[in-house]
């Protein structure tokens, strides 16, 4: 599972507020798709116009702090973002983006090195990390294979319907 | 190790470790009507279950928006309430108030439980020594249609508590204290565990701050072993220990914290995040608009019960608005028949039902730009209970009800000795 794209460079402790404002929880309950154009908005406008399927994001320390709000990782993955990259992510975020298929990579050096417009390329499974455009590779732990089968598989509902269990223990019913 | 390996470690008979991924079967799994929506979501639409019957552990909670402010969130709840028959979901409709505090006080959760909620607040419930932890909508959904979650078991970091509280200082301000120490990230991916001497000064009422605050810092979770306060806690409400644990308590921890909570003032939280953390002296020019007490951090009898002691006799300052929400119905029910809703009335506050409301700028007095509130909530992000450009200072009860006296933030100190 590679990953290729456009990095979106953000800062530190990016909330699911800044991802999905809380007060548009009502206003779409019943289309998420609606509430695509407010993602970002207030960090960067019109973001949902201006990325493209596959770009990266890559932040800085705490990325998804806040609510629990799952819309967050939804919504980065409905508008074509391939994967996250930061410092470190908030659990209930990481959790959530697990869960839905969005790749989340905690990484030490390309949060410091990138910019917005670089080039980043992900090798999932071998856990490598690539600034194509400064030339910087890192080496991060590969995720669990559980983790990875959940991601491959587009989430843990898609893994659930395809193999009728969690990924540790095929026994869930 | 610490409490909350070993409460995994007996739920799945073998030791764990930090760092483990393991799946448990979940004790009790609840979600509100900010997160419930999308549950259902994935329940119906994406697991495409048809009427499955839900474990008897799974509960719905109208608290966030309730009663209804608007008709999308009416919708919501209509929906919430199908579903919850549909799906044997029990349901805890408008006016029975927040989920971390019904599912203590109703005994849904108990000792040595693993309860996870599509609420970051979650936390909260570790007071009564539950591992607990927030989660999504669709971890959620999982938990409640198969009873089965994965958890990363955290490290955990032991915050001790020495000495006794000032009189007006309050757990709020030990709490306040942590998160300025360890500031909004300093417990990513870690558990806090609460220990030492001040503990049994604490009612389970003070600890339900401490640990709903926890998740200021970024904790995971956030848990408090049962201790005699506790078992008197629960014997007194007929409830049992649901899972004993035989615990070897010091070691197993990545850090410890230790708190002189006696040389503590009162604090606030000054906009515009959790860890701008200040005494109530460097903060006292600003001048009120709205004081709020209630919410899952300080919305309990105690925090009601301080409020009165401060406000009786006296007024709340005129052009102040003060908004008093108790957590729940049973709160609301005891701080009734003890007389602190009508000193708090006579007052000139204004009492609302038990909801989540203003604390997450949802209703029942948001606030408008320029404007300023003391609340006894857990966020003080810009917007967080209305306009971008309105402040929040967190504080405690006794602080909060203070400023609403003098109109600007004040210390309470004065009003109890």
């Amino acid at each position: 599972m590679i990953i290729r794209g456009k990095c979106w460079k953000l800062g530190d402790n990016i909330s699911t507020d800044h991802i999905i404002s809380g007060k548009y929880k009502f206003e779409a309950i019943n289309d998420i798709n609606k509430m695509a154009v407010h993602v970002l908005e207030e960090v960067i406008p019109d973001f949902y116009k201006l990325v493209s399927r596959g770009d990266v994001i890559v932040g800085g320390r705490n990325f998804g702090k806040g609510s629990s709000r799952e819309q967050a990782p939804r919504l980065l993955k409905l508008v074509g973002i391939g994967a996250v990259v930061a410092k470190s992510f908030a659990h209930i975020f990481y959790r959530n983006a697990v869960n839905i298929g969005l790749p989340v990579v905690v990484a030490k050096t390309i949060p410091d090195i990138s910019e917005t417009g670089d080039v980043i390329e992900i090798n999932i499974a071998s856990g490598v990390i690539r600034n194509v455009s400064k030339g910087v590779e890192e080496r991060v732990s590969p995720y669990p294979r559980e983790i990875l089968e959940v991601l491959v598989n587009g989430g843990i509902t898609e893994y659930i319907k395809r193999y009728g269990g969690l990924p540790w223990s095929r026994s869930i019913r | 190790m610490a409490l909350i390996n070993a409460i995994v470690s007996k739920a799945l008979g073998k030791p764990v470790s930090p760092g483990d991924i393991v799946v448990v079967d979940i004790d009790a799994v609840y979600a509100q009507d900010g997160t419930a929506p999308l549950v259902i979501d994935v329940v119906e639409k994406e697991l495409g279950l048809k009427k499955k019957i839900a474990i008897d552990k799974a509960y719905f909670f109208v608290d966030h928006s309730s009663p209804a402010p608007h008709v999308a969130a009416a919708t919501v709840h209509k929906e919430m309430r199908r579903f919850s028959k549909e799906y044997g979901v029990k349901l805890f409709d408008v006016g029975y108030g927040i989920s971390h505090q019904v599912v203590v006080e109703e005994g849904l959760v108990r000792p040595g439980m693993i309860a996870v909620g599509a609420d970051s607040h979650t936390p909260t419930i570790g007071a009564i020594g539950v591992y607990a932890t927030g989660v999504g909508s669709t971890d959620a959904a999982i938990a409640m249609m198969f009873g089965k979650l994965w958890l990363k078991i955290p490290e955990t970091v032991k915050v001790i508590l020495y000495g006794s509280l000032p009189v007006g200082v309050m757990s709020k301000d030990i709490a306040l204290y942590l998160v300025g120490e360890v500031k909004t990230d300093g417990m990513l991916g870690k558990a806090a565990e609460f220990r030492g001497s001040t503990l049994k000064e604490l009612s389970i009422d003070s600890r339900m701050t401490l640990t709903n605050m926890c998740t200021e810092m970024s904790a995971e979770s956030a848990i408090i072993p049962v201790d005699d306060v506790a078992r008197r806690w629960l014997v007194e409400r007929g409830y049992e220990i649901f899972r004993n644990i035989d615990w070897n308590d010091e070691e197993g921890y990545v850090d410890e914290i230790p708190v002189e909570v006696s040389k503590l003032e009162p604090l606030v939280a000054a906009p515009p995040d959790v860890d701008n953390v200040k005494s109530v002296d460097e903060v006292s020019n600003n001048e009120v608009d709205q004081v709020f007490i209630g919410s899952c951090t300080n919305g309990r009898l105690e925090d009601i019960e301080v409020a009165a002691r401060i406000l009786h006799n006296k007024r709340v300052k005129e052009g102040v608005r003060c908004i008093v929400a108790p957590a729940s119905r049973r709160i609301y029910v005891e701080a009734l028949k003890r007389g602190y809703i009508d000193i708090l009335i006579e007052a000139g506050c204004v009492i609302a039902p038990p909801t989540c409301g203003p604390c997450v700028g949802a209703h029942m007095g948001l606030l408008a730009a320029g404007e300023i509130a003391v609340a006894t909530t857990n966020r003080n992000f810009p917007g967080r209970m209305g306009h971008r450009e309105s402040k929040v200072y967190l504080a405690s009860p006794a602080v909060a009800a203070a400023s609403a006296i003098e109109g600007r933030v004040a210390d309470p100190r004065k009003y109890l000795s």
